[in-house]
């Protein structure tokens, strides 16, 4: 069980549907491989969509943590769109609600790119 | 008195973190935990046996995981053991600090203490670190 990603262009914004567990192994690396990507491909406005992801743990908020330097060190934006309860509730427990802008709505989301 | 206890010992991979997971929620669902529970009681067992698998054991062929699983009604009490060198959870950085909110790694310990009503750490004799996890289920209302 890992997570699926698939990435669309809304405007000049990215965004990236995932789908799954963020977990460490597979999961992690899927994530980290398709963020590393983005960055390499010059992708600057990031939108990760997490709907349809059911469990993070502590390494896939390590590879979310990671992407989100990789991507602003290269003077990007990355920002979160409809995360349920239980990912909310991980990024309360980290802290991590204060490092990222979090959308429930995508076209509000998109427009905050702007 | 309506105690039940199983034991089992794992080699130090990723696979046996899914099978302890497994075997962890299994009893947790028998005990009636919620399923938010069962989600919080699912991530602490899995960060704690990657802590024994991957910084207790370093993945080490040689070196076991050792997992107790105890039913008492009502409440859920998880032993996991390896055989490690044992570590200071006071040497630990801080990851709620602001300097460290953008490390990769460190957070496993604080989401257990979170999802858990009870967490302790320990040296294991003769040799590595031993983890408590205790959770209860909710009464209703």
């Amino acid at each position: 069980v890992s997570v699926k990603m698939t990435t669309r262009q809304v405007g000049d914004v990215t965004v990236i549907d995932a789908v799954g567990r963020i977990t460490l192994g597979d999961g992690a690396s899927t994530f980290r491989d398709t963020i590393r990507n983005l960055a390499a491909g010059g992708h600057k406005k990031l939108l990760l969509n997490l709907a349809e992801v059911s469990y993070i743990d502590s390494s896939g908020i390590g590879e979310m943590v990671s992407g989100f330097t990789t991507i602003t060190n290269q003077g990007g934006v990355v920002k979160l769109l409809s995360l349920n309860k239980r990912v909310k509730d991980l990024l309360q427990i980290t802290k991590l609600y204060t490092v990222f802008e979090v959308f429930d709505d995508e076209a509000a989301a998109v427009g905050s790119f702007a | 008195v309506d105690t039940r206890t199983e034991e089992h010992t794992y080699d130090s991979t990723l696979e046996s973190v899914d099978a302890a997971e497994a075997v962890v929620l299994k009893e947790a669902q028998d005990l009636g935990f919620h399923e938010d529970d069962q989600h919080k009681i699912g991530i602490s067992i899995r960060e704690c046996m990657v802590n024994a698998v991957v910084h207790g054991n370093r993945y080490n062929s040689r070196k076991k995981v050792h997992l107790k699983v105890t039913c008492r009604p009502g409440t859920l009490e998880v032993l996991v053991a390896d055989e490690g060198e044992h570590f200071d959870i006071s040497q630990l950085p801080d990851p709620l600090a602001d300097e460290n909110l953008l490390r990769h790694s460190g957070r496993g310990i604080l989401l257990m203490q979170a999802f858990m009503d009870e967490f302790q750490i320990r040296p294991r004799q003769p040799k590595g670190t031993e983890v408590r996890l205790v959770k209860r289920v909710a009464k209703a209302g």
